[in-house]
């Protein structure tokens, strides 16, 4: 064996050495970013000056931005929840039946989630698309009146839960199967011997054994759906009248297309700490009940 | 408390017959015990009496009642799993109560069942924790636990001890000897482990190929195999098979062992076999029926000496194993230990006939 230079038969600073690259690309990738993002939130619209907090309070002072956090949350809220009733149902689906079938369904059912989602969304658009549409044609045909999918406000944010709902089950189904895949059959024999029906067995073992499962999946989905932007982008730009903006597509509108950098940048900081807190609580709950069951 | 009764059971997975016909009659009280190797269909039976397996045809009674399309949780039966089957994320006490919790009983009720069943097995300062605190043998106890707290007709082990290890396993097969001594349920128990077998049972089930190649005591399993599975399966180490003769020397009538002494034969078994002179049988010998001395014979026949080379010495403590080479074959014999016999030296044995079994190569049952 070649004998090393003194410093690096030391352990500790072999260890530090082989973990260069993960920090640098935390820094370059991370770091970097955030601060720069920080720093640029405290210039004026030409980057000239500093202004301390003045583009934030500017954000306080604005309907439109409150009116843009509402409809995040609420984009968030309903789009998780149906995201994850679906991935819930679909997986409990495809775990009853037999395991030879289940990779062609499972394959199928991916299909929304590996498509890139701004090609996808151009197909939806092209689904809703009021003047040539496929769905409007298909009501009048039966007689229904065609809806307004992307020009009225309701149905403009219909149509792009629908569509991030579409995009989004798929990745619950996986983690939820896997999960289910993970529980012991056993227990649900014993389940059986107990007395436990359909009902029972799924409240008192499925739901519980999977919770930290549920919980993690959710806050991820949480975060890249706070996040989402292409959707919105390809479907509506934000309108009627702003009122389908998310963080990601309003700070793109006021940062890049107003030409206000600081601006959008501020809009985007936003979401930060609220996530941040989030994430803290449901991991926290996670770290216990692991803990319990391990 | 019901007695259990199964009639031509048969089990087919696709194209597979993993259960055979089984006829068998559990009475009340009993504690029955299948044994056989993996794969013998054990297992499969025990599912359907469970009502966790469907039946392919056949039935299964459980007192008057026949199951066979009841539900599992309408069969009053409970069961112990190989690996407990505990719910992790309850605790021992929420895991016992669970299925009287289902039935709605009333908490108070279900409070003294659990504490009963607790104080039986000695978990009840376990009551608050959870399995994963809890080490194998406990988690065996609550398993227990929760099949009691049920008061059920019948109890179903599968293979309950087969976690444990040596020690903790004899500990628990003495428990659950008192278990049943105590509370006298109709048991049933799965295991491929001829000790616990011999141990536990007042009626030994001997499966083999998802058929009973013989259903009685254990004493009867033992010393009266009706098939040559049923003698080479029972016992440890396993009975010694050779070929051999039966022929009639000096006025008696002897089995002649391939290569080994000539064995005089009880008059009774020897009016058995005379018809099968001249033939090749297959002669059973166990291991305590081949000494170092005829004195160690409680029997009413002395054995016949014979040379033999030693091959392998297993020396236990309180006896000691030998095997030893006869002809081709090579056999096994237990020897006390004032003697010590060494690896390749020559010695006499002493080979007891009162015990031996003559089997018939081609039928395999025994005559």
């Amino acid at each position: 064996m070649r004998v090393l230079p003194p410093l690096l038969r030391r352990k500790p600073a072999v260890a530090v050495l082989m973990c260069v690259p993960l920090f640098a690309l935390i820094l370059g990738l991370v770091a970097y970013p955030f601060f720069h993002a920080l720093f640029l939130a405290t210039l004026n619209k030409a980057e000239t000056a500093f202004v301390g907090l003045d583009n934030f309070s500017f954000l306080f002072g604005r309907q439109t931005f409150w009116m843009v956090v509402r409809q995040s949350l609420l984009f968030a809220l309903v789009a998780v929840v149906f995201k994850a009733l679906i991935g819930l149902a679909a997986a409990h689906a495809i775990n009853t039946i037999p395991t030879k079938g289940q990779r062609k369904w499972r394959g199928m059912m991916l299909i929304p989630w590996v498509i890139p989602p701004a090609l996808s969304t151009l197909g939806w658009w092209w689904l809703f698309e009021p003047t040539y549409s496929a769905i409007n044609w298909g009501l009048t045909k039966l007689a229904v009146p065609a809806v307004p999918w992307l020009s009225d406000t309701f149905w403009a944010r219909f149509s792009i839960i629908l569509v991030n709902v579409w995009v989004g089950a798929p990745f619950f189904l996986i983690m939820y199967l896997a999960a289910l895949k993970s529980i012991p059959g056993e227990l649900y024999e014993a389940a059986e011997m107990d007395g436990a029906g359909p009902w029972q067995k799924f409240f008192h073992i499925t739901l519980p054994m999977i919770r930290n499962i549920i919980a993690i999946t959710t806050l991820f989905s949480i975060i890249v759906t706070l996040a989402n932007f292409d959707i919105v982008r390809v479907l509506t730009q934000g309108g009627p009248l702003n009122t389908t903006h998310l963080f990601a597509t309003y700070a793109f509108r006021v940062g890049i297309e107003s030409g206000d950098i600081p601006l959008g940048a501020a809009v985007s900081l936003f979401m930060f700490p609220m996530l941040a807190i989030l994430a803290f609580i449901i991991l926290r709950n996670v770290r216990r009940r692991a803990a319990s069951l391990a | 408390m019901a007695d259990v009764t199964l009639q031509n059971l048969v089990k087919t997975f696709d194209t597979v017959e993993a259960v055979r016909g089984i006829d068998l009659q559990i009475p009340n009280n009993e504690f029955v015990v299948l044994v056989g190797p993996s794969g013998c269909g054990k297992s499969t039976v025990l599912r359907m009496i469970a009502g966790l397996e469907d039946i392919t045809s056949g039935d299964i009674r459980i007192g008057d009642l026949r199951v066979n399309d009841v539900p599992p949780k309408d069969r009053n039966i409970a069961m112990v799993f190989q690996n407990y089957a505990l719910y992790p994320h309850m605790t021992v006490e929420q895991n016992m109560s669970f299925g009287l919790r289902l039935r709605k009983v009333a908490k108070s009720e279900i409070r003294g069942k659990v504490q009963r069943a607790a104080d039986i097995l000695g978990i009840a300062e376990l009551l608050g924790r959870r399995p994963r605190e809890l080490s194998g043998g406990q988690r065996q106890r609550v398993a227990m636990g929760r099949a009691i707290v049920r008061d059920p007709q019948v109890f179903l082990f599968d293979e309950p001890l087969s976690n444990l290890d040596a020690k903790l396993r004899g500990q628990m097969r003495i428990e659950i000897q008192r278990l049943h001594q105590q509370l006298r349920t109709t048991t049933i128990y799965v295991t491929h482990d001829q000790v616990e077998a011999m141990t536990l049972a007042d009626r030994v089930v001997v499966m083999n190929a998802g058929r009973i190649e013989q259903a009685g005591t254990p004493d009867e399993v033992y010393h009266q195999p009706r098939t040559r599975f049923v003698a080479g399966f029972m016992g440890s180490p396993a009975m010694n098979f050779l070929n051999c003769q039966v022929t009639e020397e000096n006025g008696h009538t002897v089995a002649r062992l391939a290569d080994g002494p000539a064995l005089p034969l009880p008059a009774e078994q020897a009016a058995r076999v005379r018809s099968y002179a001249g033939r090749t049988l297959v002669a059973g010998l166990r291991p305590e029926n081949i000494r170092e001395t005829a004195s160690h014979d409680g029997g009413n026949s002395s054995g016949v000496p014979h040379d033999v080379s030693i091959d392998i010495v297993e020396p236990l403590g309180r006896e000691t194993i030998v095997y030893f080479r006869l002809g081709d074959s090579t056999l096994c014999a237990r020897v006390g230990t004032e003697v010590h016999p060494r690896a390749g030296e020559q010695t006499s044995l002493v080979f007891h006939p009162d015990r031996l079994h003559l089997i018939d190569p081609e039928t395999d049952l025994v005559l």
